[in-house]
């Protein structure tokens, strides 16, 4: 075992000594290799958190929302609706919900104005989302007006800022009272701009969302679990442009990578031949380079690991967080839940080690075959 | 101690350029002797060199060693006799380059997996015997010609052969190197290690240190 | 000569490895820090009966992706998923064109 253990570590020391031989190409391509681990591996650790973040946070969302279409498209569910929708069996709360955009021309952005059912907003007051308070310099008490579609000028107070901590999903609100809501955009009485609703027994909510479109032909019922994928697709898509992009680089350093690992110059053939002739084995050589490759590839594996770690959960991933996150005039300001994906981390081990310690043992294994007395020869 | 009955060792066989550089060569080597194989180039003197030291194996005839056969042995114990039984000087030396010295003479050592300490004990011991102590963390390629063979010998003594095989040891040294090298041939020969040399120099080959002188001409043993 | 190069190759390993353990310690520290503001959210959605992130916001339709309009996620092609890559990409230019009249305030 000490036998075994001493005579790796004197192939660890002649592949070193090999190694710094040519300081500047290795370190360069261990460079360029750990940057690529970091790119792959920061893209993964942040869509799987976002993936993550959007599931948790969509499981306080309502079971089903149903909308009324005209035309195919969003309208008003007009009064009576409700009533009807109470008729069916399985349906458990019903609320209809006000909401609707508004474009700000100040900051060029679009805020969501949304009544809360429980009436807690007081008349000609706001309470405003974070990223609100940042963009517009809002605090509690200042005054706001804003112009309505009408052209009308209405002000409000604000009440409160909604806790940073939930910008991720609060940043572009404004809540308000439900007759200032009617108020500023006219929106007919009785009317809602859809309909959310909780089912009882949870493995009944596609029975109760097929009831509801027969009841009701010309409304669109949307599940959760629809917009829970519909978001997972969207960070899968964004994933996917990132890694398509990356595509290029990953090629491009394969290319590197194999040309320095698989080409063997003439010099490295002549010193595989020396080692066989003073007495090394194929297998030792074989071993030394094993050594070589794995100490080059886990270094940068795990450097580039560590790196995209703090990248993406210490430091907010300034890099590409526009790409993955798309951009938006009020960016919601958040730090990622760090979820890591045990076997993507696998996965991408297994993709940047594994590939690399072949390209090194490939050619030198032809190389490691050959006559020990060539060097006689020569 | 080495046997070889009936040798011979043919390159590129079967094909166009079929050569045959040993056409049946049967020599026995004693123990701690220097014995010197001496030839026009082309005679086949390191090929035969590379058969005895276990580098190559013979197309036929067999090779013992210590009486038993070693022509048919599988390349990983051919290694290992050769790693245990033999240290080779090459004519180029055939040190590594960008490695320091002491690296080189420890290299034979690396598979064997001794203790570093102990290894390095050794290679120091060897190189100050060699008065190359104050070189050994110089890269070889600094080294003189004739600094680079000490630490060829160096490197091929750090296993404590029985057998140091030299060849043509002085082809590239001037006569003052070459008188060195035969001091230490000398040394060698004195503390009884075997010794099997190539050369056409009559520097070497007629030097007191040589005990016995092999005469080779077209791949076969010429009588005196 | 100093130290050998492989007990410098076992240090750094070694100490890479304690780093990329460090990595996972830490995610859970920080799971049991921001946990609490993702449960808060959760929280809050169920409250308002939020259905969106507030990720996209440079359109209002994409505020609500899932919803705007029926298959909005796949509007022009059963395929795309985001009809609007440029929230990937690039900012749309902006020249200047003013939709109201006055601006509010």
């Amino acid at each position: 075992m000490t036998v075994w253990f001493e005579k790796q570590r004197h192939l660890i020391d002649f592949t070193l000594a090999s190694l710094i031989r040519r300081k500047g190409r290795n370190l360069g391509l261990l460079f360029v290799y750990t940057l690529l681990v970091f790119v792959l591996a920061s893209v993964m650790l942040y869509t799987h958190a976002l993936r993550h973040e959007a599931a948790v946070i969509l499981e306080g969302s309502p079971e089903v929302l149903l909308q009324r279409l005209v035309a195919g498209r969003h309208d008003l569910i007009p009064p009576g609706y409700i009533e009807r929708i109470g008729t069916v069996r399985g349906v458990q709360q019903i609320r209809g919900r006000l909401w609707g955009y508004y474009y700000d021309s100040v900051v060029k952005a679009n805020y969501t104005f949304m009544v809360p059912e429980d009436g807690s907003v007081a008349k000609g007051t706001l309470v405003v989302g974070p990223a609100l308070e940042r963009e517009r310099g809002l605090a509690r008490d200042n005054g706001i007006s804003f112009r309505a579609y009408s052209g009308q000028l209405f002000s409000f107070t604000v009440a409160a800022v909604l806790p940073q901590a939930s910008e991720l999903a609060s940043a572009d609100l404004i809540l308000m009272n439900e007759g200032d809501f009617r108020a500023f955009f006219a929106y007919p009485a009785g009317h809602y701009t859809d309909v959310a609703l909780s089912v009882a027994n949870p493995k009944e909510v596609r029975n109760v969302a097929n009831k509801l479109a027969n009841l009701l032909p010309d409304s669109r019922p949307i599940l959760r679990e629809e917009v829970q994928r519909t978001y997972a697709s969207v960070f899968d898509w964004r994933e996917g442009i990132m890694l398509a992009l990356l595509s290029a680089a990953i090629l491009a350093f394969s290319i590197l990578a194999w040309e320095k690992a698989s080409g063997l110059s003439a010099d490295e053939k002549r010193e595989i031949g020396i080692l066989k002739a003073i007495g090394w084995e194929t297998g030792d050589v074989i071993r030394m380079k094993l050594w070589e490759g794995g100490l080059i590839s886990l270094t940068a594996f795990l450097v580039g690991f560590v790196a995209a770690y703090l990248h993406v959960f210490r430091a907010g991933s300034p890099l590409f967080e526009p790409v993955l996150k798309g951009w938006a005039v009020l960016y919601p300001r958040f730090d990622l839940v760090p979820v890591i994906d045990g076997l993507q981390v696998a996965t991408l081990f297994f993709f940047t080690v594994f590939p690399y310690m072949a390209a090194v043992l490939v050619p030198i294994w032809r190389a490691a075959v050959t006559d020990p007395d060539a060097v006689m020869r020569a | 101690m080495i046997e070889l009955r009936d040798v011979k060792k043919a390159f590129n066989q079967g094909q166009h350029n079929e050569y045959w550089a040993l056409s049946g060569i049967s020599l026995t080597i004693e123990a701690r002797r220097v014995t010197a194989l001496r030839g026009p180039s082309g005679s086949g003197k390191t090929t035969l060199l590379t058969l005895i030291g276990c580098l190559a194996r013979p197309t036929s005839g067999r090779v013992s060693l210590h009486g038993r056969d070693i022509s048919g042995l599988p390349e990983r114990f051919l290694t290992e006799i050769r790693r245990k039984t033999f240290g080779f000087v090459f004519q180029q030396f055939n040190l590594i380059k960008g490695l320091s010295a002491m690296e080189n003479v420890m290299l034979p050592a690396y598979p064997t997996g001794r203790p570093h300490r102990e290894l390095k004990q050794r290679a120091e011991a060897l190189l100050d015997r060699l008065r190359l102590a104050h070189r050994r963390d110089a890269r070889v390629e600094w080294l003189s010609g004739g600094e680079q063979q000490r630490v060829a010998i160096a490197r091929a003594l750090i296993n404590d052969p029985e057998v140091l095989i030299a060849d043509e040891p002085t082809a590239n040294l001037d006569t003052a190197l070459a008188k060195e090298f035969m001091a230490i041939l000398e040394s060698f020969g004195e503390e009884g290690r075997t010794v099997i040399l190539t050369s056409h120099d009559p520097l070497v080959v007629e030097s007191a240190a040589v005990n016995r002188v092999v005469d080779m001409r077209d791949g076969l043993i010429v009588e005196p | 000569m100093s130290a050998r190069p492989s007990t410098l190759a076992f240090l750094l390993l070694g100490s890479l490895l304690a780093a990329f353990a460090a990595c996972f310690t830490d995610a859970v520290w920080l799971r049991a820090e921001r946990g609490p503001e993702l449960v808060s959210m959760r929280l809050l959605a169920a409250q308002l009966g939020l259905s969106d992130l507030a990720l996209f916001t440079e359109a209002r339709y994409t505020r609500h992706p899932a919803q705007a309009d029926l298959h909005s996620g796949f509007q022009d092609h059963p395929l795309a998923l985001e009809h609007f890559p440029s929230g990937s990409l690039m900012v749309p230019r902006y020249d200047g064109l003013v939709r109201e009249a006055t601006t509010p305030d």
